[in-house]
């Protein structure tokens, strides 16, 4: 008799408490493929409880001895799906295609932060790995006493655990637990989002073991994409729903003190939802709500304009006092070192306020019945976005569902979240399910904005040259201005339009390098808002919050350093880098491109077309970059050609090789597009970057030749993050090679063609 | 006021009865049911609505139902099936090129009825012929490589 069939007489209570690593609990034998089962077993209480100290809550394995994986981040496009799939089936010894991941759904999975900071596979895949390990350890012992040999005799092939001596002696991972779930304690670190760990007794495998990590497997959800049988979270309806949008200010900060809803009387089924300075219309379909929020007839409150003029953005910024000051990194004495000094050299660098702008303007879709809230969203983190619904509706957490459905993508904070909080407001107000959708405007002139900020930084050198102190220093607008999610109200449009009390964080960040500079400071400032409610201009995260604001700077810093004394920019670098892997990354990306070493600026070119090249690195969160760009200018119309991006990737042990290029090249192009065009401008009243005439990106007939990538495989070190880390040199290593091919330095981004035509004549 | 329209979608008729004015993705979407073309700016601006209207792509977010007639409109479902894909379909997925994938329809339905009409096109005619359309993931090297592919398989 085996332990799980003993367990069997147990009671069911006592089973669940008993929390032993071989029992088992004893649920309904039914398939996990959908989640309506898998909530069916919770609530019957067939299945542990969703804590994170529950291997249950991270793997289980079907009736049919397939594997589903519930895991508490999602995919925005990298492909994470495949890779914790693959992290997944390697540890459980069983073929990649039998595993199933669900993602994102607070029904069944525990909060494990969301996408966030390129975390899916350093931080949420570790998580994966060491649960998945220990269900394989779990099932071995299940199988050592079903067939009375010791666990270290066994071995498991695709899912089936056998005697090593003996093949036919065998029990699969279906028999012996297919259709219930764990019941297996782990230790858990008592901590949600990024940084939960909950390991189990088991080790995972040895890197030399591995089958299916680091092989290229292509993603799945790209062929139902394709051919339109996939549901997006804008396609999701539900019976009973109605539509509903929005209606924002004119003038930023000014709220309805009338809104005539005897102009929409024509509209059918058509009505206005105000309290405060919240504002939205609803009607039966979807078109109607569209005129419905065209037509209606609002007096808006008279409010100061509260934006200065675009033109002295950066001044503001520059004048406006400091409300934090962090000094990151401090080595030695600076002040006494400059104070010393022979020479120094010093500039200042700019960078807008940028938009996410995704593909489509954010939609969620909002019922409440029976008092328990579905939300389904395009959101990045459902678990806050659940705890700000349960907020904003103020009813119970655990009577809030928040389900995430592939969106228009998604790059940290965008309008998700608050379209979320809306659509709640709109459906308590009128007891329906409510489908909202934003529109383009909304989605440009109204997400969380990347921060706007200027960047000093000065390098001192002695009476002989040597360099003796570096100081950078970042100040602007702060990136958690609004919080990277929705899960409090006051962080959500709807929370501060209905009046909540505010509370603006602050934080910005430091240069990310191991230049050895013998005193050296690294700091950041952050700066009131311009508006503190409501504000279109309010800033939170972009993909790789203030990372290429801060490396712009300090990577084109560095290479005026090394023009001013004459030297090859890499070389300069690698006399100071002191990190290995950092100095690997650079010689990696030198290689590929055939790197010619001299000192830029080339002074060979005398023609209207000029051409040059540009080097940058950083770190992040353990991950190294080095991106050399080669761009082709006409000086005659200042615009820029990058032609070939050239990119050295390190991130420890690589999962999925062609996810990881796919990731790479996509953050390359979306990163040149921000260094090219992309700025949000406003007027004293409100953004006019509203759609994608006055917000450019960059189109397809400006798309490099060329994106090489150099992957650096380190089995050995725990993976870091790739889904941000390779934008952030790129813009320094575009202004770069335009210094290079021009001997005229940017320190403003964007480099559009005007301002490039500019700053060289 | 709401009329009667009948549009053939993907070879079949359908009856909507919709505001004249109302553009086409909201009949396709909301009246037919054809989730596919999807809602990006409404204003022409990026190609995500993108369907074919006698065989050219057009903005569907643009066009008011009154204007269709008795066109026939071949959405991104009516282009291929998995069992009989389009070129564009089967590249598309070999080459892996979607990161959110909502921008699909516009490049696909774009270039299909660029490949119909140019056969063998240059890198810079392929170009040429998508400029416009937005991917804000950045995938537009594989939106490149893919319609290549496409346009070599289709001879």
């Amino acid at each position: 008799m085996t332990r799980m069939e003993k367990s069997a007489s147990f009671s069911r209570r006592a089973l669940l408490q008993s929390g032993g690593a071989l029992v088992v609990s004893i649920g309904m034998p039914m398939s996990l493929d959908t989640l309506l089962a898998v909530s069916q077993a919770h609530a019957q209480g067939a299945k542990p409880p969703l804590t994170p100290d529950q291997l249950s809550s991270y793997i289980a394995v079907n009736a049919d001895g397939t594997v589903a994986a519930f895991f508490g981040k999602m995919d925005m496009g990298h492909g994470l799906t495949v890779a914790i799939g693959q992290m997944v089936a390697e540890e459980l010894d069983v073929p990649f295609k039998a595993v199933k991941v669900y993602m994102g759904d607070t029904a069944n999975s525990v909060h494990q932060g969301g996408a966030s900071g390129s975390t899916g596979i350093q931080l949420g895949g570790k998580q994966m790995r060491m649960a998945a390990a220990e269900a394989r350890r779990v099932l071995v012992e299940m199988a050592a006493q079903k067939l009375a040999i010791p666990a270290d005799q066994l071995a498991v092939v695709d899912g089936v655990v056998q005697a090593k001596a003996d093949p036919a002696r065998k029990a699969s991972y279906a028999e012996l637990i297919g259709g219930r779930y764990f019941n297996v304690q782990l230790d858990w670190n008592k901590q949600y989002g990024n940084t939960l760990y909950a390991p189990g007794k088991a080790l995972p495998k040895k890197p030399g073991e591995y089958k299916i990590v680091g092989k290229p497997i292509k993603r799945e959800d790209i062929a139902p994409k394709v051919f339109a049988q996939e549901d997006f979270v804008t396609d999701v309806k539900v019976p009973g729903m109605v539509h509903a949008r929005m209606i924002r200010p004119p003038v930023a900060g000014s709220v309805p003190v009338k809104v005539d809803e005897s102009s929409i009387r024509d509209i059918p089924t058509a009505r206005a939802i105000w309290k405060n300075g919240f504002l939205g219309v609803v009607a039966e379909k979807e078109w109607d709500a569209i005129q419905a929020m065209a037509n209606l007839k609002v007096e808006w409150s008279q409010v100061t304009p509260p934006f200065p003029p675009q033109a002295s953005l950066y001044d503001v910024i520059r004048k406006s006092p400091v409300r934090k000051r962090v000094v990151e990194t401090n080595v030695g004495n600076v002040d006494e070192a400059f104070k010393s000094a022979a020479r120094v050299i010093e500039a200042e660098y700019e960078w807008p306020f940028q938009s996410h702008a995704s593909m489509g303007p954010a939609c969620a879709l909002v019922e409440i019945k029976d008092g328990f809230v579905t939300c389904y969203s395009g959101t990045q983190k459902s678990h806050f976005v659940q705890a700000g619904l349960a907020a904003t509706l103020d009813v119970p957490l655990e009577k809030v569902r928040v389900k995430w459905m592939a969106g228009p993508g998604s790059y940290g904070r965008n309008d998700a979240d608050d379209c979320a909080m809306d659509a709640a407001v709109i459906a308590k107000e009128i007891g329906r399910p409510v489908r909202l959708q934003y529109m383009r405007e909304q989605g440009t002139a109204w997400d969380p904005k990347g921060p706007a900020s200027i960047h000093r930084a000065r390098l001192a050198f002695d009476a002989a040259g040597k360099i003796v102190a570096y100081e950078f220093t970042s100040k602007g607008f702060s990136r958690v201005d609004v919080d990277t999610n929705g899960g409090k109200p006051r962080d959500t449009l709807a929370g501060q339009t209905l009046g909540v009390t505010l509370a603006s964080g602050d934080g910005f960040g430091v240069p990310a390098e191991s230049y050895d500079f013998p005193n050296k400071r690294l700091a950041w400032e952050t700066v009131a808002p311009l508006l503190d409610r409501a504000s279109p201009l309010r800033s939170s995260h972009l993909r790789d919050p203030v990372g290429p604001q801060i490396h712009f700077a300090s990577e084109s810093f560095i290479d005026e350093v090394a023009a001013a004394l004459g030297q090859d920019p890499v070389q300069f670098r690698l006399q100071y880098v002191k990190d290995a892997r950092d100095a690997a990354v650079i010689k990696a990306a030198t290689g590929k491109f055939g790197w010619e070493t001299r000192p830029s600026p080339r002074r060979d070119q005398t023609g209207v077309k000029v051409n040059g090249r540009g080097i940058a690195y950083s770190q992040r969160n353990g991950t190294r970059v080095a991106a050399i760009a080669e761009v082709d200018i006409d000086r005659s119309t200042g615009k820029i050609w990058v032609k070939r991006f050239v990119v050295a990737h390190d991130c420890g042990q690589i999962i999925n090789p062609d996810g990881l290029a796919k990731a790479i090249e996509g953050n390359v192009v979306q990163g040149i597009s921000r260094t090219l065009w992309e700025e949000v401008k406003f007027n004293d009243k409100a953004v006019t970057t509203a759609d994608w005439v006055s917000y450019p990106i960059l189109d397809i007939t400006e798309s490099p030749e060329k994106i090489e990538t150099v992957l650096i495989d380190h089995p050995e070190i725990a993976p870091s993050g790739a889904g941000e880390p390779s934008i952030r040199p790129l813009a320094a290593a575009i202004a770069n090679a335009i210094f290079d091919a021009t001997g005229v330095r940017m320190r403003r981004v964007p480099f559009s063609p005007d301002r490039v035509k500019q700053s060289m004549s | 006021m709401a009329q009667k329209f009948t549009l053939n979608v993907n070879g079949r008729d359908h009856t909507v009865d919709v505001d004249p004015d109302m553009p086409l993705l909201y009949a396709l979407r909301n009246d037919i049911g054809l989730n596919n073309p999807h809602f990006g700016c409404g204003l022409a601006q990026c190609g995500a609505c993108t369907v074919h209207l006698d065989g050219q792509a057009i903005r569907s977010c643009v066009t008011p139902v009154s204007a269709v007639g008795s066109g026939k409109v071949v959405t991104l479902a009516g282009l291929g099936t998995p069992e009989k894909p389009h070129p564009l379909q089967t590249a598309y997925v070999e080459e892996q090129v979607p990161q959110c994938g909502y921008c699909i329809n516009g490049w696909i339905m774009t270039a299909a009825a660029f490949l119909r009409d140019k056969k063998k096109p240059t890198d810079a005619e392929i170009k040429t012929a998508l400029e416009g359309l937005k991917c804000r993931c950045g995938t537009h090297m594989g939106i490149l490589r893919a319609v290549k592919r496409a346009s070599e398989m289709m001879g």
